[in-house]
């Protein structure tokens, strides 16, 4: 079984992205696993003939990266952070509460083919733990309750929403957007979560702002004053300071 | 007198589709690209050379002096290669910043691209965060239809193209030359140092690598000026940094604020450790960097306070935790991170990560002697400094730090026969977590 003309033509497409054919391949092989479900024989044999190289290198490559899977993954694909962090908040707690209501292992798909469950490592959402990631959209803040909430949502194919992202799609249609073929979900979900926005918001309840251009660093051009009515007002509030943090901060040196 | 916070990166995440190009052109986006434009190259390197700001991937290493590295003279093309991999435990602030506002990424890197003359850019997002790659591939193709990248850049006569490259799995690919490997369609293994990026990395031709936030920065100070960024921040380390509060503290969260800000002052902030419990170790910047106590919450976060503490500022990943977390457990699971994501290429780590995780792990259940403590800083020593890359001598950072501040807890676990701590009590939705 060879793979059809259209995904034939993307994976060219996709190593014509870059200087050398060979810089697609991690992306191809996403757009592999996207159309077969995991990075299949054909699948490789496919990439190392468009780029010129052995299938051999190719299953190198293959092997290296822990997003390629060589068994068939499920619909979804659940990750929990047992990375220390996450484990510390509640990931085992979580991983161990999935394995027992799914009855599977890690890196094991349910039954019915719907869930692959495996752990992960961090994820780079540290102040949103315990972290869940469902087809690589974050699901913050997650206990068990709601991880068994999540799956069993999942299973029955109800529209479930990341926490702070959009609707979740099916693994293999992430796996394309990782290939670079946009899947119109971008401006889903908000720019940032609550603990992306924390020292920020105290800043602004504080007055608190960077400094203002001072007319001495503008030596290279910069403006002393912006028509930006955000920057005009940090500089305001720069040129009266009379919190008692800074001066406190000055103690603390 | 500069303020305790200073929102410069994250100024714009509350903002209604701040990742927009509208969004991000209504709060001045963009301009500092426009003004880039008018400068000569060389100037724009000389102002982020004079503004300090140093390498914010972790390593600290002035940004402007790694891109007059670039050898003009060097007939082949140059490349701008954005190191968005963010893997390191306890590190998550690019991930939020492409997230939110993946336009300051991208000006940044047609702003630093010209500055050393690259034609080509290519942004490496690791590929486990697929929101995050979906706004950044908007915010190019935006970036793309407004003329702010590909050929004759508003009628400047500079060309750019960025690609945006999604990784498949691999810590070690935030090493550079690893990471520059995976770029090549190859396994994410180190390169042999020098000869360096600069002069030979993508495709052996010159290469600047840098971090998500370096770039980011680039914009706010080529708007501003460089007199402006180094205003915040201490005598050697300027600026300003993301710092990202995890773990037992009231308000985890993303703390934007001058470089040499204490975690006195940040744990403040976000409104103390959790109720009933009091502050026991964390990490100054990621699971690499090693462990700090209690008794350091005065130092201010820079470069040479952490290094004089005998640890590293690193990523400003203050991964927090309180006194029902056993230090053992912690770190016996940074140890099986570090053999899990091991490349393999050489040998004191591929083997000694293994061996790590044998010794601590029976010390961890009770079953070793006092005397493994010793044979386990033993394998540290043989580990650090004798390994390819950084990888292996940041799995010895938790180990060497951990038994140096809780020796104790270690001979604890021996007396016990196990742990002897309630795993439950750390975590975040335990009813003992929020009333001891």
């Amino acid at each position: 079984m060879t793979l059809d003309q259209k995904t034939h033509d993307e994976l060219v497409e996709i190593a014509g992205r870059y200087p050398e054919k060979r810089s697609g391949l991690l992306p191809m092989l996403h757009l592999v696993q996207s159309v077969e479900g995991r990075v299949t024989p054909e699948g490789i044999e496919t990439c190392a003939e468009i780029i010129g190289i052995s299938p051999a290198e190719v299953s190198g490559v293959a092997t290296f990266y822990t997003m390629y899977k060589r068994r068939p993954v499920g619909d979804h694909l659940v990750g929990v952070c047992t990375n220390t962090l996450c484990a510390v908040m509640g990931g085992d707690a979580i991983f161990e509460t999935l394995k027992s209501h799914l009855d599977v292992g890690n890196d094991e798909t349910t039954e019915d083919g719907t869930i692959t469950l495996e752990h992960v490592e961090c994820n780079a959402a540290c102040d949103y733990a315990p972290v869940m990631m469902v087809n690589w959209e974050f699901m913050d803040n997650m206990t068990p309750a709601s991880a068994v909430q999540l799956v069993d949502d999942l299973r029955v194919g109800k529209e479930v929403t990341s926490t702070r992202g959009p609707r979740l799609c099916t693994w293999r249609e992430a796996e394309r957007v990782l290939a670079g073929f946009p899947d119109g979900r971008v401006d889903e979900g908000p720019a940032a979560g609550a603990a992306s926005l924390v020292g920020l918001e105290i800043a602004a309840e504080r007055g608190w702002t960077a400094p203002a251009t001072q007319a001495s660093g503008a030596a290279d051009g910069a403006p002393k004053t912006s028509d930006d009515p955000v920057a005009e007002s940090a500089r305001v509030e720069q040129e009266s300071p009379t919190d008692t943090t800074a001066a406190e901060k000055k103690e603390a040196k | 007198m500069v303020d305790t916070l200073t929102p410069v990166l994250t100024k714009n995440w509350g903002q209604d589709r701040a990742w927009t190009l509208p969004a991000y052109e209504a709060q001045g986006g963009y301009k500092a690209l426009e003004k880039a434009l008018s400068m000569a190259p060389d100037d724009l390197i000389t102002a982020v050379k004079e503004s300090g700001l140093r390498g914010r991937g972790g390593a600290g290493f002035p940004t402007g002096m790694k891109w007059s590295f670039i050898p003009q003279d060097n007939p082949k093309p140059k490349y701008l290669v954005v190191n968005a991999d963010e893997s390191e435990p306890g590190t998550c602030k690019d991930i939020p910043l492409m997230m939110a506002s993946p336009h300051t990424l991208v000006e940044g890197v047609i702003i630093s691209s010209f500055a050393i003359r690259a034609n080509k850019a290519f942004i490496y997002i690791r590929g486990e965060v697929l929101h995050v790659i979906r706004r950044v591939q908007a915010a190019v193709a935006e970036a793309y239809a407004a003329g702010h990248l590909g050929t004759d850049i508003h009628g400047s006569g500079y060309d750019l193209d960025i690609v945006v490259h999604a990784g498949a799995g691999a810590y070690i690919c935030g090493e550079e030359t690893a990471l520059l490997e995976g770029l090549e369609g190859r396994r994410g293994q180190p390169r042999l140092r020098p000869p360096f990026p600069a002069v030979a990395g993508l495709y052996a031709s010159p290469t600047v690598i840098n971090n998500v936030e370096s770039i980011a920065s680039v914009p706010s100070i080529v708007a501003n000026g460089p007199e402006w960024f180094s205003s915040m921040g201490t005598e050697k380390s300027k600026g300003f940094g993301i710092f990202s509060l995890s773990g037992h503290v009231n308000r985890p969260g993303q703390y934007e604020a001058p470089l040499g800000i204490t975690l006195r002052e940040l744990i403040d902030l976000a409104g103390g450790i959790r109720e009933g419990h009091q502050l026991k170790f964390w990490t100054p910047g990621g699971s690499s960097t090693p462990l700090l106590t209690d008794e350091h919450l005065d130092l201010p976060l820079d470069f040479e306070s952490m290094g004089a503490a005998g640890t590293m500022l690193g990523t400003r990943a203050l991964q927090l935790f309180d006194e029902t977390t056993c230090v053992v457990r912690a770190v016996l699971r940074w140890t099986e991170f570090y053999k899990h994501e091991s490349c393999g290429k050489c040998t004191p780590c591929r083997e000694g990560t293994w061996w790590l995780v044998q010794t601590l792990a029976a010390l961890e259940q009770g079953k070793g002697r006092e005397s493994d403590l010793d044979l386990l800083l033993d394998q540290c020593e043989n580990i650090l400094g004798r390994s390819f890359c950084a990888l292996g001598d940041g799995a010895t950072s938790p180990i060497s730090s951990s038994v140096k501040f809780f020796r104790d807890e270690y001979l604890a676990h021996l007396t016990h026969g196990g742990c002897p701590f309630d795993a439950a009590a750390s975590t975040a939705f335990s009813p003992a977590g929020a009333s001891v």
